[in-house]
């Protein structure tokens, strides 16, 4: 029967449509922190059963695959499902101390919940349609999550973001009907069979690239990563934090997904496509990064980069490197929506987000500068933290294909990202505040204080264990990458499970 | 719009329209038809109605806001889906029960579950559309 796969995307819906009715009332905001609980039971549910089982899949509505819609999760999906509910949870409690009433009124947890779903969704489908159909839900609570609470320059950011994701959705869109004319499935499962016995594998090749457009700009890959340093600085932090922690890895995720599975006919010649395309997502990212002043841009900026580091990953394509690549996923997620919760309880200290404007921080908030520097410095690799191991895998798996450009560019990239850091550290910590005044945690109400540094605390606290005690989390990669790289088990279990 | 004939001509309109609508929910599963397309029809009957009557007295004639509507069609559609959970079937399994017969064929109606999603999906669409157009007739 499965259902542990069913309740982590029913959870949410079901949440969504409580607090929709409760929006009203002060009750709504604990539905949703309830629902956001039970979502994280659900998964860690998901999570024991894939433990134990491998690959779980379910076929809904009893019809057998490949003709119904099949939900499927192996160790890659079980643990960005459990990602997502921890970042879910995060943002949820953040949430209460960030989002003003009228917001909430508007619908505002309703939305999340269902971005949530669909974020879920995606992670867990194991068909082509479907998953375009979730990315439909995601894109539709995102867009307006972003341009919720007002003003121009929301709207504006709002505009540009689902006009790029429009572009995006329509290409992967074509990729699939395509797909569908030449081997007449769309269950991935089926696909992997299906696609390497194509007598048309130009074609295939073709596909594979309108796919990889599709989910590379999703992921925000050069040279389609503008949307995001675009939109990503405006709506409320909670939710620049579950974007930047969550959105672009569904494209990854996905990324991953299809060029493991279904693509993997003509590797030297798509692969090595995404090895460049990383490399210079990488490089750009950081660049960028560089040249901006805004705390949450220079973040955005550096998400491009990081994604270059997971889709390099996938490009490079032996065990080490898928390994490092989902290391890489998961320990991104927590540090970078960790970051942007900082960035928000920051602007609450010191009232702005422009690091001209900013300072003083270390001095009168020490506590959300040590709570910064863990995941800042996770962020741009210093051991023994997260980031460190992330990023050992790949440059690890670089060296081993005696690939000196790719080892290069990665370490550069690390470095350049420590510039960033730092340059945040010395302007919003260290410098004092250009107006003269200390910026004290007084200005916000205690209660608003406390229920954003706690999601700070328990990421920073999840980021300084994955880097103390990484054994059991890259033991995990490890077979993550392997039912990757060997998708046997995943077939198996998605065409031959009995309803 | 100001025109005496639109305005008369609409009160005959939206009810046709809209019974038509019920109809096509209730057609819908084995026979072209369905609550996407009723819920479209439903909500092109309340558009007309809207567009003689203006978008308040729509409002007033809905009772309930279109947003509110959606949010229940989508809870009304998982409840239908969760049905199956305790038939011990995967989730969104039709569960058919046949009056006067044991199948399409023979019953002469039946009590299901599909019908009940088909309601939820007509709610959403109907709530959807409608949340939509009056946000931009409001917004004129």
């Amino acid at each position: 029967m499965n259902w542990v796969l069913v309740m982590p995307i029913a959870v949410p819906f079901a949440t969504a449509v409580i607090v929709y009715l409760a929006r009203n009332y002060p009750a709504g905001r604990w539905i949703s922190l309830a629902g956001s609980v039970l979502s994280l039971i659900a998964s860690a549910a998901l999570m024991v059963a894939v433990l134990r089982e491998g690959v779980v899949a379910a076929q809904m509505s009893n019809w057998d695959a490949p003709f119904g819609i099949t939900l499927v999760s192996d160790y890659l999906s079980a643990v960005m499902v459990v990602i997502t509910a921890i970042t879910g949870l995060a943002t949820a409690i953040y949430a209460l101390g960030e989002v003003p009433e009228e917001t909430e009124r508007l619908g505002f947890y309703a939305l999340f919940q269902v971005l949530i779903a669909g974020v879920t969704g995606a992670f867990l489908t194991g068909d082509l349609f479907n998953l375009y159909v979730w990315f439909e839900v995601m894109l539709i609570a995102s867009f307006s999550l972003l341009v919720i609470g007002g003003g121009k320059e929301r709207l504006d950011a709002g505009i540009k973001y689902v006009a790029l994701n429009l572009v995006s959705t329509l290409v992967f869109l074509s990729g699939i009907g395509l797909l569908y004319g030449v081997t007449g499935t769309l269950n991935m499962a089926d696909l992997r069979g299906a696609v390497a016995a194509s007598d048309n594998q130009g074609l295939i090749t073709v596909i594979a690239m309108m796919f990889m457009v599709g989910f590379g700009v999703k992921a925000a890959m050069f040279p389609l990563f503008f949307w995001l340093p675009a939109s990503y600085h405006t709506p409320y932090f909670a939710i620049s934090a579950v974007f930047a922690g969550l959105l672009t890895k569904v494209g990854v995720y996905a990324l991953m997904r299809m060029f493991t599975l279904v693509f993997v006919g003509d590797v030297g010649f798509t692969h090595e496509i995404l090895i460049w395309a990383s490399l210079l997502t990488m490089f750009t990212g950081v660049i960028g990064a560089a040249a901006q002043m805004d705390f949450r841009k220079i973040l955005s900026f550096h998400i491009i980069s990081q994604i270059g580091y997971m889709t390099l990953g996938l490009a490079l394509y032996t065990p080490l490197a898928l390994m490092g690549g989902v290391f890489y996923l998961v320990h991104h997620i927590i540090v970078k929506a960790n970051l942007f919760f900082v960035a928000g309880l920051a602007k609450q200290y010191a009232g702005s987000t422009d690091l001209n404007r900013l300072g003083g921080l270390y001095k009168s908030a020490p506590l959300l500068a040590a709570l910064f520097i863990i995941p800042a410095f996770s962020l741009a690799g210093f051991p023994p933290l997260s980031g460190f191991w992330a990023k050992y895998l790949i440059v690890k798996a670089a060296i081993e294909l005696d690939m000196w450009f790719v080892t290069f560019v990665s370490l550069l990239v690390g470095l350049l990202t420590i510039y960033s850091m730092t340059k945040i550290w010395g302007y919003a910590f260290w410098k004092p505040h250009p107006e003269g005044y200390d910026p004290t945690p007084d200005r916000a109400p205690a209660r608003v204080t406390a229920t954003m540094i706690t999601p700070i605390a328990g990421l920073a606290a999840m980021t300084i264990i994955i880097g103390f005690f990484p054994e059991p989390f890259v033991q995990f990669a490890q077979t993550a990458a392997m039912q990757l790289l060997e998708p046997t088990d995943y077939v198996t279990t998605v065409l031959g499970v009995q309803p | 719009m100001n025109s005496i004939i639109f305005t008369a001509g609409a009160r005959i309109l939206v009810a046709l329209v809209f019974v038509f609508s019920l109809f096509m929910l209730l057609r819908g599963h084995h026979l072209p038809g369905g609550g996407f397309i009723g819920g479209l029809l439903g909500a092109v009957a309340f558009i007309i109605y809207s567009l003689a009557s203006g978008p308040e007295e729509t409002r007033r004639a809905l009772r309930v806001s279109p947003e509110v509507i959606a949010i229940l069609g989508l809870g009304i559609a998982l409840l239908a889906g969760l049905v199956s959970f305790f038939m011990g079937d995967p989730f969104f399994t039709g569960q058919w029960y046949w009056v006067g017969g044991d199948s399409y064929e023979t019953a002469a109606f039946s009590i299901n579950s599909v019908l009940v999603f088909d309601i939820g999906v007509y709610l959403v669409v109907l709530g959807g559309i409608l949340s939509l157009t009056f946000a931009f007739e409001e917004e004129t």
